[in-house]
């Protein structure tokens, strides 16, 4: 590189930083360095009425997983807190499982429809997605709960005598959250299966395929860098789900989410709740990098 | 064969999605028609009624946080649409400069962060500041959505400049234009409909924002979204689903011309 191009390069790069300095200044505020706060709160002692002590502590670590004993000062493992771990990664999983079962036959359906048609079927799912997740969430209420769509149905149907008890088990968190990250899982599903050439299908039929061999063997390998960013999509935002548990689960089926809310409220343990806030991130984290893997590497099932 | 055999359909597959965009769609429509609903149970039709809307528009908590709403988005939209049109200008159609990478993940850092991450996060820095500083004010809520509304901004944008033909601007060049005319004159104009598209995703995103919102307000800083979530324990009210009726509606009203102006290109 000669010196003259080098002086344009160090100009482009000086102007590509000029230009991108306010946003990154915006986001360092509200976004980046708070986190970094929270990772110093999480090694601190909890104040009596909330907030910190400003003194060295791993408490708010350690009793992520374990409980001191007021008497003796044994460590044990908190049972409450590992149910309230096992229920929201529980949860999320099978959020994300019954998402796919249904998002993949819908992406599926689109994908196949005359080109004109398409946009028309995915602004009908992009229209929920952009939607406030609240009244989402809300409106999934008024479908279950007691008085609610089905159980007048049903009872004016004559099916039930008493209303079933539908809002506030893990069930309701359950359809709650696959109503809400629906449009999460058949966006990213809808670009793969429309990149996908329908003449392979052909092929495996020619070959004297089956619907279901061809579906497992040609159709879902070609497609799954789809459904691991459909699967990272709605398991990520359900994992930190904070809303659609507090609306939907009340105040009994809490996950990470409501947990890391209760120790800013009630709890008064600031340090535990920022580990468990970190400890968030991290999980988050993780399957992140997972999925940048996955999306990067070169398909090797076909060689 | 008697039927026809398509090659693409698979068997099951158009039941399932039928099902899912009536479930997609069956929960808010029940919502909707509901609150037009004369009677005060939310179950049980007594003839079309516009009362919830009179009894919210006629609330004055509803209407103060539907002005904080907007004054909060409105403000936040200003500022995420303004970093974010600067960064996408200075991230495409250049050679990218060194730690380019870290700059992406940085700008769509709040797509993948959980919302109660950052919100308790903020939580703890902003009740620092707050007894530092002494102020109270709408500041804290805006500087906290500007943050979140920047990669949703910025997409729309990226994406209108990266599909934009660079020979205008280079003929603008060649005809003596400064860099700020051709800029101003060539490339602004024709960003325009993604700076629009960008500032409709962000204003939305901001107005429908519950979580951050709920753990950064102070006292008497309820958005129409944690008002709602407010009103929760005493159950759906009617007023409540007309609330949500004419949020959805205006959703709806931004993102029906927000398709409009993303499709005219092709």
């Amino acid at each position: 590189m000669s010196p003259a191009e080098d002086a344009v390069r160090q100009r482009s790069d000086r102007n590509g930083w000029l230009l991108v300095t306010p946003a990154l200044v915006v986001l360092a505020l509200a976004a980046i360095l708070p986190l970094l706060v929270m990772l110093v709160y999480s090694f601190l002692a909890p104040g009596d009425f909330g907030n910190v002590e400003w003194e060295f502590s791993t408490d708010g670590w350690t009793s992520i997983l374990f409980q001191r004993d007021i008497f003796d000062g044994t460590l044990s493992l908190a049972d409450a807190h590992l149910t309230i771990f096992w229920r929201s990664l529980w949860l999320s999983t099978v959020t994300t499982l019954l998402a796919f079962v249904i998002g993949f036959p819908t992406a599926w359906f689109i994908a196949t429809r005359p080109v004109q048609q398409r946009p028309i079927w995915l602004f009908l799912v992009t229209l929920p997605f952009w939607t406030n997740l609240l009244i989402r969430t809300f409106a999934i209420l008024e479908v279950i709960r007691s008085e609610g769509l089905i159980n007048s149905a049903l009872m004016g149907l004559g099916v039930i005598e008493e209303p079933i008890q539908m809002l506030y088990t893990d069930g309701a968190v359950l359809v709650g959250m696959a109503y809400v990250y629906l449009p999460l899982m058949v966006l990213p599903l809808y670009a793969a299966i429309d990149r996908f050439d329908m003449r392979m299908l052909e092929a495996a039929y020619d070959l004297y395929a089956s619907r279901w061999q061809a579906l497992r063997r040609i159709v879902l390998p070609i497609v799954k860098p789809g459904i691991v960013a459909g699967s990272i999509l709605v398991f990520v935002p359900s994992l930190g789900a904070y809303v659609t548990p507090r609306v939907l689960g009340g105040g009994k089926n809490m996950m990470i989410g409501n947990f890391i809310e209760l120790q800013f409220g009630q709890g008064r343990n600031w340090p535990l709740g920022a580990a468990l806030s970190m400890t968030l991130l991290i999980i988050v984290t993780i399957a992140l990098l997972f999925y940048v893997r996955a999306a990067n590497r070169p398909r090797a099932d076909h060689g | 064969m008697a039927e026809r055999f398509a090659i693409n359909r698979l068997p099951g597959f158009t039941t399932i999605a039928v099902l899912a965009f009536l479930a997609l769609y069956i929960p808010i429509i029940t919502l909707v028609f509901f609150s037009f609903n004369a009677g005060k149970t939310v179950m049980g039709w007594d003839g079309f009624s516009l009362q919830w809307y009179a009894v919210a528009w006629g609330n004055v908590a509803v209407q103060e946080a539907a002005w904080r709403s907007v004054v909060i988005a409105f403000w936040a939209t200003l500022i995420a649409t303004t970093v974010a049109t600067m960064a996408a200008l200075g991230t495409t159609r250049r050679r990218p400069f060194r730690g380019q990478t870290a700059v992406y993940v940085a700008i769509n850092q709040p797509l993948m962060v959980p919302e109660i991450v950052t919100a308790v996060a903020l939580l703890i820095v902003f009740a620092w500041v707050k007894v530092q500083s002494g102020y109270q004010g709408l500041g804290y809520l805006i500087l906290a959505h500007a943050a979140f509304c920047i990669p949703f901004a910025y997409l729309p944008i990226r994406a209108r400049l990266e599909g934009m033909d660079l020979s205008l601007e280079t003929a603008a060049a060649d005809l003596y234009a400064t860099p700020w005319q051709t800029f101003r004159r060539v490339t602004l104009p024709l960003l325009a409909p993604g700076i629009v598209a960008g500032a409709m995703l962000a204003f939305i995103t901001s107005l429908d924002d519950v979580v951050i919102t709920e753990f950064v307000k102070s006292a008497g800083q309820d958005t129409l979204p944690t008002y709602m979530l407010g009103q929760l324990r005493r159950g759906v009210t009617p007023e409540v689903n007309a609330i949500s009726t004419a949020l959805l509606g205006l959703t709806v009203v931004i993102l029906t011309a927000f398709f409009l102006l993303t499709r005219e290109r092709r």
